[in-house]
């Protein structure tokens, strides 16, 4: 297992400034990353994402903790003595030097000999597919290109790891879509573990085998696109990736690992409790608005409510339901599969029903 | 230009090619003035070293004979090679301190006595030249009489001096624009600090170094107060000969001399200009 | 180079004990030792031929006057007496200067109405240039420029030139039967002003034109949509948004014009004196030093009230801009 870990932080904290205005942007953050993972950072801006990549890539120092590039410890070496390399935000590119020039800058300041610069620049530039505009300046290209170039620059030295600094976010929405494909395929291609740090989710869930999401210096939660997106563990994670809504409810009995549940129309349900949530204690359900089913009144349902208002939007019509008994509202997403069909409408009062493995419980 | 006109025209006659807000009745007529009143002394004082005659005033036919006969004094070519000397060695010099000071308080939190130091940099630019230059006297004519040494050394140093702040200027403007991640993508990339700046900051730099050396150069080809002052006998620069031949009754020479000065000038102001506005 | 690297903003943060928190610490001082030693050779520099001698002036200007030029090593503040006053040499009546206070106030008094002049003409060029396209602006601000960077000497003989009796000026009036016989122009005071409008025009017109630009015209606009001429949008939307510039262009005229040398030279003759000359001419052949020192700072003292004001005024607009 040990082996095969690219990254790993140890209770590492980074503090900026000092005295009253002082501010911590990472607090005792601990991950480990494996080799040839693409593993994401995601946050909201000022969560400590960036600064966590800039202590991986050595541009800042941390305060306290260390971090390990596999196995070593490298927390005071300087950038240029660490084998990992940055495509950074703004891409970075040198005005004065061509395409190729700047793809073969980190193998000559390696003194790498010739031929090899030579052979790698060639390999790279067709791995970006760049080949043709290998001697323009890094000027004369479109934003996209640009970035092409940036992450050839930075993979070429065969980096033990790739660090991304939000590197799509100057791309419009189109371009965008295409690189998340194009960055996951070299990744794959090339074997790189890829560090990727991003504020958008969609960006997030699409590429990465692993994601951790950040909120003010510290990882909330690690897991799987999936695990992040189906079992968040605490609300920051379900409110930040998704739509999400918060339902309060209160254990009635535990019966083992599972608990009786009441929901606030007053249904009972089972469900798999956390260890130290006892009898009595309020807690709060995610459920997504795509994991709500609408059906008639009388039947069967969780929860009931009155339509407030519906919002069409093509693929599908959001519904949003104040809930009986409560001044709660709740969205639910109904995709028009057979088209929109106008059987609901403001006033009407509704059935809710709801998987049980998509109704998780928060920490808090 | 010529936006619509927001306030309804009244008469139609006077609005007629439309409103333009920018326009302030008589500014134009006044720039014009001003541009002329710039230039036709200048253009005057050119066309007259062309001029056969003696006089600086009644045109008597084109002739060349001013510049050969310039180019022929041995006063000028004596005056004109110190000029020249004393503004190439106070251009590099000066330009090369003020780069390494321009790096060092650029780019960088605050950090203390930074401010000490722009003060200090730009100090010749608040001080009167003539006081600068009474100074300077003051206290190489104490240098002169405890060592002996009357040579140039004075005048370069003096030179150096007050050319710092011009170089540094445009090459601080120029670092200021530079992005900081353009190194930190090098030192990602393997480079040493040396190499850094070897070869990323330095090309990038150049421009901005150019431009500096060029003001500085063109600074002191054209200080006429601090020489006055500093100079030892016999050690006029084109500009103190200049001013002692205005004494006299001064022929188209003067011009002619004037006028290659002035191309000069030209020719590296034109230089800078471009320079600085290539970055954007 | 120290600045090719991050900048560690952990700055000199200790939580008490850290190890890594002192490392930091030193590792700032490191840094800030390396550029004072970077910016050490420029420093030096101006020490040595600048800002050093500076001080030797005002030591010099406490000093008594030697026979020959140069000074006594005796504390005298006789140099600051005669700035101001004349003993007489027979009564020792003490009067006021008269040359030295007409000379100061003749130099007040050129600076100052150059700096209205370069204000009435300079903000109409600067307004001009800053309403071009931009293409046209920049061969318009590059005209400007021109004459700014070339040898001031040479500005003040072209002028010279012209006004002078047999000057282009007096030609073509007399040619056009306007005037019978030259007008004297050249060695008054009228002269010296114009001689410092033209030098000096390219440094009020410059900043001018930097607060100009900035200008959003759609300001303009909105002061013509609530019914404002064009004198009320010049008087009420522009000139208060250029306002920093026209402090920063008048300075700019104002102390260089104060301390100017060259023009008076050249164009007062030996009559129309400013303080530059009065200085210089202590330093002549057996002349007052100490005087001539107590003189520049004189001068510098003035400079630098003016420089105070402008430090001010432009703190004052920028608090007030937000």
């Amino acid at each position: 297992m040990s082996a095969a870990v690219a990254v790993e932080a140890k209770n590492v904290s980074k503090i900026f400034g000092a005295g009253p205005g002082e501010v911590r942007a990472l607090d005792n953050v601990s991950v480990t990353i494996q080799q040839n993972e693409f593993f994401t950072l995601l946050g909201p801006s000022g969560c400590g994402k960036t600064t966590l990549l800039r202590l991986i890539a050595g541009f800042e120092m941390p305060t306290e903790g260390s971090i390990l590039l596999e196995g070593e410890e490298v927390a005071h070496l300087p950038p240029f003595k660490r084998h990992v390399n940055t495509v950074f935000q703004s891409y970075a590119l040198f005005p004065h030097m061509t395409v190729a020039q700047n793809i073969a800058f980190g193998l000559e300041m390696l003194g790498k000999p010739k031929a090899e610069v030579q052979s790698t620049v060639s390999a790279m530039l067709k791995l970006v597919r760049m080949e043709e505009l290998k001697d323009r300046r890094t000027s004369q290209i479109s934003g996209g290109q640009q970035q092409r170039v940036a992450l050839a620059r930075a993979l070429a030295p065969r980096p033990k790891v790739l660090l991304l600094d939000e590197p799509l976010s100057a791309l419009d929405l189109k371009l965008r879509k295409e690189m998340q494909i194009e960055l996951k395929r070299m990744q794959l291609e090339t074997g790189i573990t890829f560090i990727f740090v991003t504020h958008d989710q969609e960006e997030a869930l699409t590429m990465s085998d692993r994601i951790a999401v950040m909120s003010k210096g510290k990882i909330l939660q690690i897991g799987s696109p999936t695990e992040i997106y189906e079992h968040p563990t605490v609300r920051f994670v379900a409110d930040f990736i998704g739509e999400t809504n918060f339902i309060e409810a209160e254990v009635m009995q535990r019966i083992g690992s599972d608990g009786q549940i009441k929901l606030p129309s007053g249904i009972v349900i089972s469900h798999p409790l956390g260890e130290n949530v006892g009898v009595g204690a309020k807690v709060t359900l995610a459920i997504r608005p795509e994991r709500i089913d609408l059906v008639r009144p009388g039947t069967e349902a969780h929860l009931s409510g009155t339509v407030e208002n519906i919002v069409y939007f093509g693929t599908d019509t959001t519904f949003h339901v104040e809930l009986e008994g409560s001044q709660q509202e709740v969205t639910v997403r109904v995709q028009n599969r057979r088209g929109h069909q106008e059987v609901l409408k403001a006033g009407d009062t509704v059935g809710m029903r709801i998987a049980p493995e998509a109704m998780q419980i928060l920490k808090d | 230009m010529a936006e619509a006109a927001p306030v309804k025209p009244t008469t139609p006659k006077k609005w007629g090619r439309g409103f333009d807000v920018r326009k302030q009745t008589g500014f134009t007529t006044i720039a014009m003035i001003c541009f002329l009143m710039l230039y036709a002394p200048i253009l005057t004082l050119v066309a007259y070293s062309f001029n056969a005659g003696t006089s600086v005033a009644i045109w008597e036919g084109f002739s060349w004979r001013w510049y050969e006969s310039a180019w022929a004094n041995v006063q000028v070519q004596d005056a004109s090679i110190r000029s020249l000397t004393i503004a190439a060695f106070a251009a590099v010099v000066s330009t090369v301190v003020a780069t390494m000071a321009a790096l060092a308080t650029t780019r960088t939190k605050p950090f203390p006595g930074l401010t000490f130091i722009y003060a200090f940099i730009n100090q010749p630019l608040m001080v009167p030249e003539i006081v600068t230059g009474v100074a300077l006297l003051i206290f190489f004519a104490a240098i002169k009489v405890a060592t002996g040494y009357t040579g140039l050394g004075y005048l370069l140093i003096a030179h150096t001096a007050f050319c710092i702040p011009f170089a540094y200027l445009p090459i601080r403007a120029r670092l200021e624009n530079m992005d900081l991640s353009l190194e930190r993508a090098a030192a990602d990339l393997y480079a040493t600090p040396f190499k850094t700046f070897r070869h990323v900051t330095l090309p990038l730099l150049w421009p901005g170094i150019l431009a500096g050396g060029m003001l500085a150069f063109v600074i002191s080809l054209d200080d006429v107060v601090i020489t006055e002052l500093v100079k030892s006998g016999g050690q006029d620069t084109l500009p103190t000969y200049m001013l002692g031949q205005l004494r006299r009754i001064v022929t188209p020479e003067m011009n002619a001399i004037s006028s290659v000065f002035l191309a000069i000038s030209i020719v590296m102001v034109t230089i800078f200009f471009l320079l600085n506005r290539k970055k954007t | 180079m120290a600045e090719g690297k991050a900048a560690h903003p952990a700055a000199s943060h200790r939580p008490a004990s850290t190890f890594a928190a002192q490392a930091a610490a030193a590792a700032d001082r490191r840094e800030t030792r390396g550029r004072w030693l970077l910016s050490a050779p420029a420093l030096l520099i101006l020490l040595f031929a600048a800002i050093g001698p500076l001080v030797i002036v005002v030591i010099y200007s406490f000093l008594k006057k030697g026979g020959y030029g140069g000074v006594e090593w005796e504390f005298s503040t006789d140099a600051w007496f005669s700035v101001v006053f004349t003993k007489d040499i027979f009564s020792d009546a003490v009067t006021l200067a008269d040359a030295h206070m007409s000379i100061l106030w003749r130099s007040v008094k050129l600076s100052f109405f150059t700096t209205v002049m370069a204000l009435v003409f300079g903000f109409p060029t600067a307004y001009f240039i800053a309403t071009r396209n931009e293409k046209s602006r920049d061969l318009w601000l590059f005209l400007i420029t021109i004459p700014f960077w070339t040898n001031l000497l040479i500005r003040t003989f072209a002028v010279m030139e012209v006004i002078r009796n047999e000057g282009i000026v007096n030609s073509i009036l007399q040619g056009l039967g306007l005037i019978d016989a030259p007008i004297q122009i050249l060695f008054t005071d009228f002269a010296v002003m114009m001689g410092l409008l033209y030098v000096y025009l390219p440094l009020m017109v410059l900043p001018l034109y930097a607060s100009m630009e900035r200008i959003d015209f759609r300001l303009v606009e909105a002061g013509y949509d609530l019914y404002a001429t064009r004198w009320h949008v010049l008087r009420r939307v522009i000139f208060p948004l250029v306002k920093p510039g026209v402090i920063a262009g008048s300075i700019l005229v104002f102390i260089p014009s104060l301390g100017a040398y060259v023009t008076p030279r050249v164009l007062g003759g030996g009559r129309n004196l400013m303080l530059g000359n009065l200085i210089e001419m202590q330093f002549g052949q057996g002349r007052n030093w100490p005087l001539g020192a107590a003189l520049s700072i004189t001068l510098m003292a003035i400079v630098m009230i003016a420089l105070l004001f402008y430090v001010k005024n432009a703190s004052n607009t920028e608090a007030r801009h937000g």
